[in-house]
């Protein structure tokens, strides 16, 4: 299965994860400062700041995109809770 | 002089106070006390064009607000519903007024707009809505009108409404307070300072930034007077309150680590000494680290109050308890329970505790922490019964693990997802 990898930033922490792992998954586990609110895709509260590796992350969704627009969101972020992990790269995010 | 007014009250040209008293409230959200009841006010701005409302009531009070609207206004002039705060106490007369008053456009902020559509589910779609920012202006029923975007105070969707021509800022939850007097202004109600600066405490207090950046928009507008949703009108002084938001916002305790010092606390409590130990432990670990100013608290020695007051301004957390029952004890989640009232985002947390079972108190208390919207950098510590020598290296490590991490001198770790 292809890996990816997953840097938190905030911590110094990189974690390498199957492809396919939504950011969620890692970052509650690793103590990272992402927070999360209804935890799908709805509230927004835990947008991140990609700071690498947006294209070794999963295109948003038509809801993830809907969540970006109505928080404003800039173009280097994502919601942890939707965004996976693409493998063959590294990704570096940092709570919002 | 709490009696239900009966008319509506002109509050500056064209402008109508016409929101409802509810002075027999004696708790707001659960989580408020007011000694004083409270009022839900709403407004009505008479242009050349017809009538903007500003906010309604809540729902129980809405006859009320309808009576007063109707003695300055035909639904049929209302030609704009601005809402500053989507929260149910201004709202609840929302959704009737809409069907009362066919040419209304709603206006509200962007991040409003979601919970709009959760007020009026499928009726939205009758209605025309524009979102706001700071910045936009327009003439709404031919009066000047521009908006102040205030996220946080205390909603994300919360912002401030200006009528230019009078100088009169709609402030929403922003200034309020719940008290009620029918005398309305600040300059003829009873003494409200109590319930100015217990409101800011448990509504705003959690948005210190937010409300500072706040502040830097509005008083630049040098409002002649401020109608905020719930307490007094500011017409004495306006400027005062605003600057008294300012001044709330800061830290309860003036702050003595100095520079790029970041300050660590470490509250325990211990039944048969073995946490007390690792807490020492955890907190010399924690004390070799240059850079960081370490305190240690027996929780069993202090209220939860002044130590709330002391954690608002540290940089990180850590908790240390044994396991009673399957749980943390009390003393600290009654801390921990406390911590709602301020910003703990992004501080540093971490748990430990001695235990003999089960030991479930340090995760308990990390979840907790990561509810707090903290980062947790290290496992928590478990030791069964008391620590030994090695197993109190293991807690000075551990205190010096957090406190590295707290000046960004920890080491970068790199796992993999099947060891976490």
């Amino acid at each position: 299965m292809a890996k990816g990898k997953l840097s938190f930033t905030d911590i110094d922490v990189t974690v390498t994860v199957p492809a396919g792992t939504r950011v969620i998954e890692v970052s509650e586990k690793v103590g990272a400062g992402i927070i999360y609110g209804c935890r799908e895709g709805d509230c927004g509260t835990c947008l991140m700041k990609v700071e690498g590796g947006m294209e070794y992350l999963s295109e948003p969704t038509a809801l993830e995109d809907k969540v970006l627009k109505e928080n404003m969101a800039g173009k280097d972020m994502r919601c942890a809770c939707q965004a996976q992990v693409l493998g063959d790269g590294e990704v570096k995010v940092h709570p919002a | 002089m709490l009696a239900k007014l009966p008319e509506p009250v002109e509050i500056a040209g064209g402008v109508h106070w016409i929101g409802a008293l509810d002075p027999d409230l004696r708790t707001f959200d659960l989580i408020l006390k007011t000694a004083n009841g409270t009022t839900y006010n709403a407004y009505a701005v008479r242009g050349p064009e017809g009538v903007v409302v500003v906010d309604t009531v809540k729902e129980e009070f809405s006859e009320e607000f309808f009576t007063r609207l109707e003695q300055v206004a035909d639904y049929d002039e209302i030609r704009a519903v601005i809402l500053n705060h989507l929260e149910p106490d201004h709202t609840g007369a929302v959704p009737e007024l809409m069907r009362r008053a066919p040419h209304a456009h709603i206006f509200c902020s962007v991040r409003a707009l979601k919970v709009l559509t959760a007020l009026l589910k499928d009726e939205l779609d009758n209605y025309g809505y524009t979102l706001t920012d700071t910045g936009d202006r327009c003439s709404l029923s031919g009066r000047p009108i521009s908006f102040v975007n205030t996220p946080y105070l205390h909603w994300p969707d919360t912002q401030c409404t200006f009528l230019e021509d009078e100088k009169l800022l709609f402030s929403g939850d922003v200034f309020g307070c719940h008290f009620c007097d029918d005398r309305l202004y600040n300059d003829r109600v009873g003494d409200f300072r109590f319930s100015f600066e217990y409101y800011f405490k448990h509504i705003m207090r959690p948005f210190k930034r937010w409300v500072l950046q706040a502040v830097d928009k509005i008083e630049p507008l040098a409002p002649e007077l401020i109608a905020p949703a719930h307490g007094p009108i500011l017409r004495d002084n306006p400027l005062s309150y605003v600057r008294s938001y300012r001044t709330l916002s800061n830290s309860y305790l003036p702050n003595e680590v100095e520079g790029r010092e970041k300050s660590l606390l470490v509250f325990y409590m211990s039944a048969y000494g073995a946490t007390a130990d690792m807490a020492k432990a955890v907190h010399d670990g924690a004390s070799s680290v240059e850079g960081v100013r370490v305190s240690l608290y027996d929780l069993q020695g202090g209220e939860t109050e002044p130590f709330v007051d002391l954690i608002e301004s540290a940089d990180g957390l850590v908790f240390g308890s044994p396991t009673v029952n399957g749980d943390a004890v009390k003393p600290v989640w009654d801390v921990l329970a406390s911590l709602i009232s301020i910003e703990t985002r992004g501080k540093l947390g971490g748990a430990f505790g001695s235990y003999g079972w089960s030991g479930e108190a340090v995760p308990m208390i990390e979840d907790r922490l990561r509810g707090l919207k903290m980062r947790v950098p290290a496992k928590g510590l478990r030791i069964k019964f008391h620590p030994t020598d090695k197993e109190l290296d293991d807690c000075r490590d551990y205190g010096r693990t957090l406190a590295e991490s707290l000046v960004g001198k920890a080491k970068p770790k790199v796992v993999d997802f099947a060891d976490l």
